[in-house]
């Protein structure tokens, strides 16, 4: 990579932060606990939309690994989402009417929070349908992770997407508020991932699983990407590119060992097919603000008529971490 | 008689006070040393909390940064401020704040007793240490580091290649022997005050100041000079990693620490609740006089730094993507690929399962679908038959299968019409055992009841198509196992190169062959061949069959299986 290429990859990332700059003017602060953000803490950064039914299970699940504060972005939720969230200070939420397609799918507004408030902080940014594993995180909080990667230098920390998903038809599930959606979805496919390298962001390109599968057999190219780098600690001068699929700095990007080894990553659990998908998928569909025309929700509404049904007589049951380390998903790399 | 604990302090001051009330309470005295770089606020609360304690004391601070001299001068400072105020300590051990007494001070104290002359120090010469950071041993001591490996990275190896290049080398002292070894030691009283009041000291510690990383190589050193019997090897439990940071002990480690029986572990997570409320407490049951066994925790540490460095063979995932030359394996294990034996013979597939006990696919790349074992749409894994999803990534589908069924041998067929097979990754897989039967896509041609136009059109686009794969096969860069036989050669003795294919895939070695795969009848094959020749086109790759032998075939009954002892 020359000098020139380096220059071009300075200006986008500036480029990035200076959108970022101006995104933050559509996010109006509703809650702002961020005085209680102490120097070390760890902190959490999500956007949602109508996911009320998930927040409850998913605070609990990352209060108790260890995150000491969330920044949340709502993006017009009109299911009391905001009413939910109130009173709870180690939660600072901002409130956007404003177009998730524009902000590149909520990154610049995340990238705008995390610049003001995540500097110096360990930082996952995350989905609420999203539940990071990492080796050992029945054992050791997420700290014992962050206090590690610092003592190894270690700036990011990969995650990749495993699509969870029931035995059966989705709609025949049952998901209730403040239950783990692993108790509904809890299977997924172990074997079945391509990556590839992408030249310009130095990142991997994973693709695969369940939707890969079911989805896009017929045109697996346009299958969802799985990557994903959603812990990093985080500098101002950092922007997220692609969703928490490449950052710039490419550095961060390089999560993976070139020369035969492993590094430590983990997962993130994908609880995205429960029984609230199919309305979520028509939703998203017609509001057309996700990813290359929410293509992927597009084709997930296509074939939902017909209740596909993700399971197959090859799917895996998830047990824990080191099921997925075993299966060759994630890695407790020199971490021990 | 005691033991004197020196303590070297930087962070999580709360838990070194801990250890220190610890070790104090025992009838050790402690001596803290606390990095300058610690805020004088924070320093002045900390003396504060343990001024209660008469035992724990606290020497002149120094700045100390990791690979420079700062260490050793704490360490002397300490070791000095030892000496003098506690007279009666016979022993003196180096520890820093977030190691931990694992077993009851009591026994340390009667297992150094019971070795009043004996220095625990690992020493070792620079030629003996494999351990050595940043590729520099006996060059620590021969050039110059002014600049810092954790800042400035940059200047520091250009400094090195600088003195390299104009030959740099400084001298070291007369009487020392740079020796090198794990910088926490146990010294007697003896031996350390021999080193610290040298007359020579001086100049010892003027050539250690320019030393890098003096802390593994002074004390190392100088040991050697006054010990009249060094055992070298530390008494503290402390393991590193490929990089030479030391490894983390957390919660879930408390049941191999107990059983390590080591004296002392670093380092402890400072949030490791249960760890140090575990060994933090007073001793309870009877005194062990056993030796510490750290095997298995080594076990666990050395298998950690093989994972970084070398990782699983086979396997491509998010956090390992090797360079080409770098998998260690291109896939996970062995398997068989077969060319030209479905058309050869008919039942080749059961047969070879039932011969060798292991999984025998159809035409993985196949252009209609992966024909999985028993037509199955879904494999191990979750890897789907769709054509599309294969051909995306035909070498991840490989190495996927291979790797989802780990522990069982798979056999393939691939052919002319694969063409999406990455014949080039399967050739210089050196687990790939690839046979071939050159010429055999003829067979299916001969028996079809297609136009004798199409059949000449499509036998010349095989025939490309085939010779295409062998060139691969043939190529210098094949490490596959490779057999080729023309059909020709081939069906002169099927069964010799069939029973050594199956020797080589070797599931069970007592298996002879009880049976033979029945052959096509290839009665008229010579005349069909000829009539291609005369068509205009050359099929070359199945050998020289004879127009005539076909003629002698078919007087003969047919072929029956037969038995081979």
């Amino acid at each position: 990579m020359g000098v020139w290429d380096s220059y071009k990859m300075r200006l986008r990332r500036r480029h990035r932060l200076l959108r970022s700059i101006r995104k933050s003017r559509e996010l109006s602060p509703v809650q702002n606990n961020t005085h209680a953000i102490r120097p070390n803490d760890i902190l959490l950064v999500s956007t949602f939309r109508n996911e009320l039914i998930r927040l409850p299970y998913f605070l609990e699940y990352y209060r108790k690994m260890g995150v000491d504060h969330f920044l949340f972005v709502d993006n017009d939720s009109t299911d009391g989402t905001l009413e939910y969230l109130s009173g709870q200070d180690d939660i600072s939420v901002w409130y956007t009417q404003h177009s998730y397609r524009r902000s590149k799918f909520g990154i610049d507004w995340m990238n705008g929070l995390q610049r003001t408030y995540a500097h110096g902080h360990w930082c996952l940014v995350v989905d609420p349908d999203e539940f990071f594993i990492y080796p050992f995180c029945d054992t050791r909080p997420i700290r014992a992770l962050t206090d590690w990667l610092d003592n190894s230098s270690i700036r990011s920390f990969g995650a990749m997407l495993v699509d969870v998903y029931p035995r059966g038809r989705l709609d025949r599930t049952t998901y209730r508020a403040g239950q783990d959606p692993l108790e509904v979805a809890n299977w997924f496919d172990a074997g079945n991932y391509t990556l590839n390298k992408n030249p310009q962001y130095g990142n991997l390109w994973i693709q695969g699983g369940p939707r890969a599968r079911v989805f896009f057999a017929d045109n697996p190219k346009k299958a969802p990407a799985l990557n994903k780098i959603p812990l990093v600690k985080w500098s101002r001068r950092y922007a997220y590119v692609s969703s928490t699929h490449s950052l710039l700095p490419r550095g961060l990007n390089q999560v993976y060992d070139e020369w035969g080894g492993e590094k430590a990553s983990g997962a993130l659990l994908h609880t995205k097919f429960l029984n609230t998908f199919s309305g979520k998928a028509e939703e998203e569909s017609a509001r057309n603000q996700h990813y290359a025309n929410a293509r992927e929700y597009k084709a997930y509404a296509d074939q939902l008529g017909e209740h596909p049904e993700l399971w197959c007589k090859w799917s895996e049951k998830y047990i824990n971490w080191r099921q997925l380390e075993i299966l060759g998903l994630m890695s407790k790399g020199n971490w021990a | 008689m005691s033991v004197g604990i020196l303590m070297l302090v930087h962070t999580a001051l709360d838990r070194a006070e801990q250890v220190a009330r610890h070790w104090a309470n025992a009838g050790c005295p402690v001596v803290i040393h606390v990095d300058k770089k610690v805020p004088r606020k924070t320093y002045d609360r900390f003396v504060a909390s343990c001024s209660d304690h008469s035992m724990i004391v606290f020497c002149k601070r120094h700045s100390c940064e990791w690979g420079m001299w700062g260490i050793v001068a704490a360490s002397q400072s300490a070791a000095e401020l030892m000496l003098e105020q506690f007279a009666d300590v016979h022993h003196i051990y180096l520890s820093s704040g977030s190691c931990l007494p694992l077993r009851p001070v009591q026994e340390l104290k009667d297992y150094l007793a019971a070795r009043p002359r004996t220095d625990f120090i690992e020493s070792a010469t620079t030629a003996d240490v494999p351990w050595t950071v940043g590729g520099l041993d006996h060059e620590r001591f021969t050039l110059r580091f002014p600049f810092s490996w954790k800042k400035h990275r940059y200047l520091f190896d250009k400094w090195v290649d600088i003195q390299r290049f104009v030959r740099f080398k400084r001298t070291i002292p007369k009487g020392i022997v740079p020796h090198m070894g794990s910088q926490w030691w146990c010294l007697t009283r003896q031996t350390l005050s021999a080193i610290l009041q040298d007359p020579d000291r001086e100049v010892f510690d003027k050539f250690f100041k320019r030393v890098w990383i003096p802390d593994e190589s002074y004390f190392q050193t100088l040991a050697r000079v006054y010990s009249s019997n060094i055992e070298s090897r530390s008494l503290t439990l402390s393991k590193f990693d490929f990089q030479g940071k030391p490894h983390i002990f957390y919660d879930d480690h408390l049941q191999l620490l107990r059983r390590s029986d080591c004296f002392v572990a670093r380092k402890i997570w400072p949030n490791a609740e249960k760890i140090y409320g575990g060994f933090l407490r007073s001793p309870e049951g009877a005194i062990k006089m056993s030796e510490p066994n750290p095997a298995k925790i080594d076990r666990i540490f050395a298998k950690a730094v093989e994972r970084r460095t070398k990782g699983r063979s086979g396997l491509y995932m998010q956090s390992r993507f090797p360079n080409e030359g770098w998998e260690n394996g291109m896939t996970f294990g062995r398997y068989s690929v077969f060319h030209g034996f479905t058309e050869l013979f008919e039942d080749f597939e059961p047969w070879l399962a039932r011969a060798t006990g292991t999984r025998v696919h159809g035409h993985l790349y196949a252009p209609e679908r992966a024909e999985f074992e028993g037509g199955q749409r879904v494999l191990n894994g979750a890897l789907s038959d769709s054509p599309k999803l294969r051909d995306y990534n035909p070498i991840a589908f490989l190495t996927n299968l291979v790797w989802n069924t780990r522990g069982e041998r798979q056999c393939f067929q691939v052919g002319p019409r694969d063409e999406g097979a990455p014949v080039w990754f399967i050739c210089k897989d050196p687990n790939a055992q690839i046979s071939v039967i050159s010429g055999a896509w003829a067979i299916p041609l001969f028996k079809s009841n297609m136009n004798f136009a199409d059949i000449r059109k499509e036998a010349a686009r095989l025939q490309k198509l085939e010779s295409d794969q062998l060139k691969a096969l043939r190529s210098p860069y094949a490490k596959a196992r490779v057999r080729i036989w023309s059909l020709a050669e081939f069906i002169e003795a099927p069964m010799e190169p069939l029973q050594a294919i199956i020797d080589e895939i070797g599931t069970d070695p007592t298996r002879r062959l009880a049976e033979a795969p029945k052959m096509t009848d290839l009665a008229g094959f010579g005349q069909f061949l000829q009539n291609l020749k005369n068509q205009g086109m050359h099929p070359y790759l199945m050998g020289d069959f004879p127009v005539t032998q076909a003629e002698n075939e078919q007087k003969k009954p047919p072929r029956k299986p037969y038995l081979v002892q």
